[in-house]
Formats: C-alpha cells, structure tokens, sequence
C-alpha cells in the first residue's frame, strides 16, 4: 500500500516537473513573448510591435533555432538590455525581496485574520455562557414575575 | 491621583499597538509617495535647458562601454567627464531608427570636418543589440566613438524622449542651444557645434 502511494507521488511530481524542463530545454517564441519586455514600450513583447520588439523577436526565434535554453536566452537578453528586460524580477539579491514580500504578506494576513477569529471566538463564548447564566445574585421582581405569568397565560388561551 | 489597573487596559494594549503600527505604515507609504513625486526628475536635462532661455545647463554624466570591432571605438568605456575640454555632439541613436540611418553620414562629415577644433561626435547607441550597432557602425563607416546603453539608463536624465536626439556639450561640459529632436540637419549641426565652440 505504502509502495503503491510513493509510486502516485513519483508519477504526480514526473507529470508537474515534465513540461517545465521542456520548456527550459526547448522554449518557444511564443512563451518567450510573455516574460520578455519590450525595452521602449514598457510592454511585454506579445503587446507590442514597435521596431525593437520585432528585433528582439527574431534574436529569440534565431536563439531557439540555434538550440538556446530558455535560461540561455534570458541571460544573453539581460546582458544587452539589463534586468529591466525580465517581466520578472531575478531571484537574487535585492530582486528576491518582490519574490518574499508576497509570500510574508500573505502569511502575515493569514496571522492576523486567524487571531482576529480566535478573539472573536473567545469573546463569544464568553457572551453566550453570561446570557446562559442569567445576572448573578439578582432574584426575579415579584411583580414583573407576576405580569409574565399572566402574559403566558393569556398567550396559551 | 489615581492608577488605573482595570483588566480591560491590558487586553487592549495589542489592539492599541496594532492600530499605532498601521498609522505609522500608512504615513511611511505617503510621506514615500510625496518623496517620489518631489524628487521625480520630469523632462530632464532637455527641459531645464528648453527652460533655461539659452542659459547653459549642466550635462548629466554617464560612463559607458565602447562597442568594440568598429573603426571610431577601441575597448573599455567612455565617461563624458573625460571628454571635458572638447566640445561633444553627443547623438542618440539605435540601429533600428530609419532617420539615424539617413543622418549617420552628417554626423560622420561634421566628425571629420571640426575634429580640428577639438570638436567630438559621441554615439550612444541605446536599447539595441551590440552586433547591430556594430553593423550599422560598419555599413555606413562612422569613424566617431560609439557608447552601448542598452537599458536606456541615459535616456531620462537627458529626457530623451525618441530616436535620433542630438544634444550640443561645450568644453565645460554645459548643454547648449537647442535639443534636436529627430533627423538632424547638416545646417542644425554646423550652427549647434559653432554655439558650443563660442561657449
């Protein structure tokens, strides 16, 4: 039974990880387009067509044709136009803060949403059980006890 | 005088903490924001000089690498500061433009022609490809140095706001007479560099 799950697992992980290391290996111009920027319309290259776009363009579809990864290209990219031609930041240095940031926020926000339910949980119970019990040492007033009793009555009538 | 210990003061000190901490993020974001938009450097050099009435203007200061393989450029970098003394036609441009294609041999004639007087034609060939910048160099012969920017770190601070734009340094490094913008002319460039040579 144990060996039969690993084996899910170890097939679910090939099924994830297979079309990723395909596209590391043998990216496409239209993939490209989505995480690379056009350096003068401060667009990604599929929204854009200006002269430049274009260039950039052809240098993929030739990287590609010449058998560049995807890594390879980025690379050879940010070497002529700088980070700024990522649509994502790098995972180093100051970069990985837009990475962690999210993450951190998101963790915090789960933090203080998860203490608010716990205080209001807490504030709660403690309402209910004061309302179940009724004020402490305050006997019922004869009268209003008596005006009750006749509501009631009148109510079964 | 009294002290006030009720119970309810140290359940709300978290909630109190919480509420100063948000006020104090809240400040920090719009006091970032107002920072941002006093500071934002809009128009450039290219704006304080239209502003300045004829008045010279400091040209920012850039160092970039030299693309290699062409006539006007050995290896390592220019820095402006160092061509202090001349006067610079400092020419944006990349490969891709039509009009840098129809005004590179102007910029190439007035190179040869006022070398003499000390007078320099400075590339900066930006966001474009090295090797086509080297190619276009090569195709139409452009002996005068050649900067690569391929980010376009240059072109705010001199408002560069297209391509080609051609910008007129004196021999104390001050921008002046006009910005051209587009083509430039062979007329535009004689009076630009006799302006600077006066300075």
């Amino acid at each position: 039974m144990r060996g039969a799950l690993g084996l899910l697992v170890l097939v679910a992980a090939l099924v994830v990880a297979a079309p990723t290391l395909a596209s590391e290996s043998r990216p496409t111009l239209g993939e490209l387009e989505g995480e690379v920027m056009c350096p003068t319309c401060k667009t990604t290259l599929d929204m854009s067509s200006s002269p430049v776009a274009n260039r950039i363009r052809a240098f993929i579809s030739a990287r590609i044709a010449a058998g560049d990864t995807r890594s390879e290209i980025k690379r050879k990219l940010v070497d002529e136009f700088g980070p700024a031609v990522l649509a994502s930041p790098s995972k180093k240095g100051f970069n990985l803060l837009a990475w962690l940031l999210p993450l951190v926020g998101i963790v915090l926000g789960a933090l203080v949403l998860g203490w608010l339910a716990w205080t209001w949980s807490r504030r709660r119970t403690g309402s209910d059980a004061a309302d179940a019990d009724g004020p402490p040492g305050q006997p019922l007033d004869a009268e209003f006890e008596q005006r009750v009793d006749e509501a009631l009555a009148r109510y079964e009538e | 005088m009294s002290v006030d210990a009720s119970p309810d003061n140290g359940s709300r000190l978290p909630k109190r903490l919480a509420q100063g901490a948000v006020l104090v993020a809240v400040a920090a974001l719009l006091g970032l924001l107002v920072w941002k938009v006093a500071t934002r450097d809009s128009g450039g050099a290219a704006a304080r000089l239209a502003a300045s009435k004829g008045a010279p203007v400091a040209a920012p200061q850039f160092t970039l690498p030299r693309i290699t393989g062409i006539a006007g450029s050995g290896p390592g970098s220019i820095a402006l500061a160092s061509l202090r003394g001349k006067v610079v036609v400092l020419n944006f441009w990349a490969s891709w433009c039509v009009p840098c294609k129809r005004e590179s041999p102007r910029l190439q004639e007035a190179y040869s022609r006022f070398a003499k007087q000390g007078v320099v034609v400075l590339g900066v060939d930006a966001q474009d490809f090295t090797g086509d910048a080297r190619r276009f160099a090569n195709r139409y012969k452009l002996a005068y140095p050649i900067v690569h920017d391929g980010s376009g770190k240059t072109l705010t601070p001199y408002g560069v706001t297209g391509f080609p734009e051609t910008f007129f340094i004196d021999r104390k490094g001050m921008l002046v007479g006009k910005r051209i913008e587009g083509e430039i002319s062979a007329k535009q460039l004689a009076e630009g560099i006799k302006l600077a040579l006066g300075a």
